[in-house]
């Protein structure tokens, strides 16, 4: 046998002995000591990458809450309260519940509603447009249709509707927030389910006074304030003329539904009222708009629909409340927390 | 041989048709809406309330930031209401409301016609002059006068250049200003001079105003360093850099201001508005505004105090509404098309452009197919389809490595594509999503 072979295997042996070596000690020098905790836990998590956790990803929100030592202030939205139960004794802490959520969209401009004063001849595209002009319908805070949230939404949980021209969230919504984020307009909120997925909201954001967002859409939040006075629980805010339901102290008791003029209050998933009038509840509040400007009289049938919080820029609160009422109303809420207590 | 800029570039049909129109005066409205933000920037603070009476020239709302500029009142009259209205693109903004009587104007303010041609302030006094005036860039971009006058330590400026080029078909507001107010035109054009500290400026006119260049040629023999530049024919030649390339053939380098090389450039109707503004103390309440278009019987040029509803001037003009398919706020190339003729005149509006309903729809959009005429005739010597494929994608990154925010949205590539793709549209898309990005990334 030739010794040129030998020679070579026994050389490139020794530097692989060699270089094992001082790779061992290396690696022992240099090794990072990792919690195994972030492992296990995220094996655990659903795998998405949604960045609805506010973190980058899955594993990223695996290891701020290993490192943080405690659950409070994360929640994965997609994997939920369950998930979250399961985790506790991965760490050894309590889970924190939060109630589940669900994205509303805060607009019911459709093209019914709001029709066309104008034709829009560019891209579909919501941030372009917004950049660019109203909007077809003409009411500046209104939804575009350009359908970016659905671009947006990584669980297949929106669609267009292609009759009224709006986003449709479904119920399989995880409520990670990826739609908020892609408006421009800041029309998708995320709200509390409620109790069997129950649910009241303004579906408005225009800010105009009354008559200007009257004129662009039918169903516009006029900022009339009716439903601010008939609230027994102080859940309704008016601010730069658009009413807000602060779902947390919300008891879903329709005072508010039943009193605005422009049935731009939508309550989701309720049953209907015997003797007023026939309304299909649709999950989905774009199906609310076939009801439609139906002058409203007292009590009429409640139309499903989302709404949303000010803007962060608002400033002027526009009413203060008179306190007289709250004393009359404090036995309702009672009542009404009793009812909701029931209901639960 | 005439000069012009050394890339890209189209020539569309000019379309001059207001161009021998005299130069009229437009009667005032019974009820004028001043928008406070009229220029680039930061929108000026309103400084009346409603039920206060205001002259004509009275400052009403106040720019106090850096990048902004004093609006004045362009009529006499009660303030009817100071709130949020409707401006071109639909959307609210904040305004001033004046029920309209005759007028009266503010002391100081020298209402004579002859021509005060002594300079008697220094170049500190004209700058204040120049920002107090509220005088911004008359040319359609707005950008407030008195900051490009603040020269930077270290900074040294050789040449003024005066851009009387009008390089947008259809528009001849700068056109009839040259011809009717060329002496006072040259006399701003002096005091910009002085303001600035230089001894060179240059005119650049476009070889399409032949009458406009020779009357320029004579004023300008009693001026000293003053020279006029006629330019080959070709668009964008109005832009700064394409401007200052074709006169001096000196680039700005992408990211830079003309003042790297030397150069600040100026529109006509600034020059104008600086003489008024200087001279005669009179601040920027009226602009030259061309209202044309094939649905025009008389297309026309209107001396036009802002505020003027633009329905106003349409019914002057005897423009056909009904038979356009769009209104343009400026010219067919960069203007914006109007959501409603319910809007007022701004500081910007240097044309009205009406098109007949078959020119304004969009053809269908067809397939790229590489013929790469968008790459040729791009000024700024980008890849519009490679912008368009990234914006559509909203990629921020990529746009920003193949330099989206050089590009000037001219509109040239759009113009010259054989597949009406609407290029400019998606690479719009990709500016604004690359500028919220840089933005963020500067606040951090």
């Amino acid at each position: 046998m030739d010794s040129g072979i030998i020679t070579a295997l026994v050389t490139l042996s020794a530097i692989g002995a060699v270089a094992a070596v001082v790779l061992y000690f290396i690696a022992q020098k240099f090794k990072v000591i990792e919690d195994p905790r972030i492992d296990d836990v995220t094996d655990a998590l659903p795998g998405a990458n949604c960045g609805g956790c506010g973190y980058a990803g899955c594993r990223a929100f695996a290891e701020a809450m290993v490192k943080e030592g405690t659950m409070e202030g994360f929640f994965c939205p997609v994997g939920g309260n369950d998930l979250m139960k399961s985790l506790s004794p991965l760490l050894g802490v309590e889970a924190v519940e939060k109630k589940p959520q669900i994205a509303v969209l805060r607009c019911n401009g459709s093209v019914k509603n709001s029709p066309a004063k104008y034709n829009y001849d560019g891209p579909k595209n919501c941030t372009f447009t917004h950049t660019l002009s109203s909007g077809e319908g003409g009411c500046m805070f209104g939804c575009l249709g350009g359908g970016e949230c659905v671009d947006a939404c990584d669980f297949d949980a929106m669609y267009m509707d292609p009759e009224t021209g709006l986003p449709v969230v479904k119920d399989n919504c995880v409520a990670c927030n990826a739609c908020v984020l892609a408006c421009p307009r800041d029309l998708l909120e995320l709200r509390n389910r409620g109790p069997k997925d129950k649910r009241i909201f303004v579906a408005c954001m225009n800010q105009e006074k009354g008559g200007p967002a009257k004129k662009n859409c039918s169903v516009a939040c006029i900022g009339c304030a009716a439903c601010f006075k008939v609230c027994p629980h102080d859940a309704i805010t008016m601010n730069n003329n658009l009413a807000y339901i602060d779902y947390e102290k919300c008891t879903l008791c329709r005072k508010c539904v039943e009193v605005c003029p422009t049935d731009a209050i939508h309550e989701i998933n309720f049953k209907p009222r015997p003797p007023k009038a026939e309304v299909t509840k649709g999950d989905e509040p774009k199906k609310a708009p076939v009801k439609k400007a139906v002058v409203v009289e007292e009590g009429a049938a409640p139309a499903p629909r989302p709404a949303k919080e000010p803007r962060a820029e608002s400033t002027e609160v526009a009413i203060e409340k008179p306190k007289a009422t709250s004393t009359t109303s404090e036995k309702k809420e009672e009542n009404k927390s009793e009812n909701q207590n029931n209901n639960q | 041989m005439l000069k012009t800029f050394r890339i890209g570039g189209v020539h569309p049909k000019e379309n001059k048709m207001s161009a021998t129109a005299p130069i009229e005066v437009m009667e005032h409205p019974k009820r004028a809406v001043v928008p406070v933000s009229q220029h680039l920037g930061v929108p000026a603070k309103a400084l009346v309330k409603k039920g206060d009476f205001v002259k004509t020239g009275q400052m009403i709302a106040k720019g106090e930031a850096f990048i902004s500029a004093n609006v004045h009142s362009p009529f006499t009259g009660k303030v009817f209401k100071v709130e949020e209205t409707l401006d071109s693109t639909g959307f609210r903004r904040m305004a001033v409301i004046i029920d309209v009587e005759p007028d009266q104007w503010m002391e100081g303010i020298d209402l004579k016609t002859e021509i005060k041609r002594d300079i008697d302030l220094s170049p500190e006094e004209i700058v204040k002059k120049i920002h107090e005036n509220g005088i911004v860039g008359m040319g359609g971009a707005t950008f407030p006068t008195h900051v490009k006058y603040m020269v930077p330590e270290g900074k040294k400026v050789e040449y003024l250049i005066i851009n009387g080029v009008e390089c947008e078909p259809y528009l001849t507001s700068d056109h009839r200003l040259m011809l009717e107010k060329g002496e006072e035109m040259m006399i701003g054009i002096a005091i910009l001079m002085k303001g600035l500290k230089v001894n060179k400026c240059i005119i650049g006119v476009e070889n399409n105003k032949p009458d406009a260049i020779a009357l320029l040629k004579d004023i300008a023999l009693k001026y000293q360093g003053i020279t006029v530049e006629p330019l080959k024919v070709q668009y964008p030649q109005g832009g700064e850099k394409q401007l200052i390339d074709a006169v001096l053939r000196r680039q700005v380098p992408a990211g830079k201001l003309p003042l790297d090389v030397g150069c600040v450039v100026n529109n006509v109707g600034t020059c104008f508005a600086v003489y008024e503004a200087v001279q005669k103390n009179k601040p920027l309440i009226e602009r030259i505004v061309t209202v044309t278009g094939k649905p025009v019987k008389k297309p026309s040029n209107f001396l036009v105090r802002i505020g003027t509803p633009v329905d106003m001037l349409l019914s002057k003009a005897e423009a056909d509404v009904e038979a356009s398919g769009k209104i343009i706020n400026g010219g067919p190339m960069m203007g914006k098309a109007l959501v409603t003729t319910d809007v007022p005149v701004t500081k910007g509006t240097s044309g009205i452009l009406l098109m007949e309903i078959a020119e304004s729809n969009r053809k269908e959009e067809q397939n790229c197919i590489r013929c790469s005429k968008c790459t040729t005739v791009c000024p700024q010597g980008l890849e519009p389809h490679l912008l368009k494929v990234l914006g559509k994608r909203m990629d921020a990154e990529a746009c920003e490595v193949e330099r989206i925010m050089d590009c000037i949205e001219c509109g040239s590539c759009v113009y010259t594509c054989p597949a009406q793709i609407p290029l400019l549209d998606y690479i719009r898309i990709g500016k604004a999503k690359t500028g919220a990005m840089i933005r963020n990334r500067s606040r951090k």
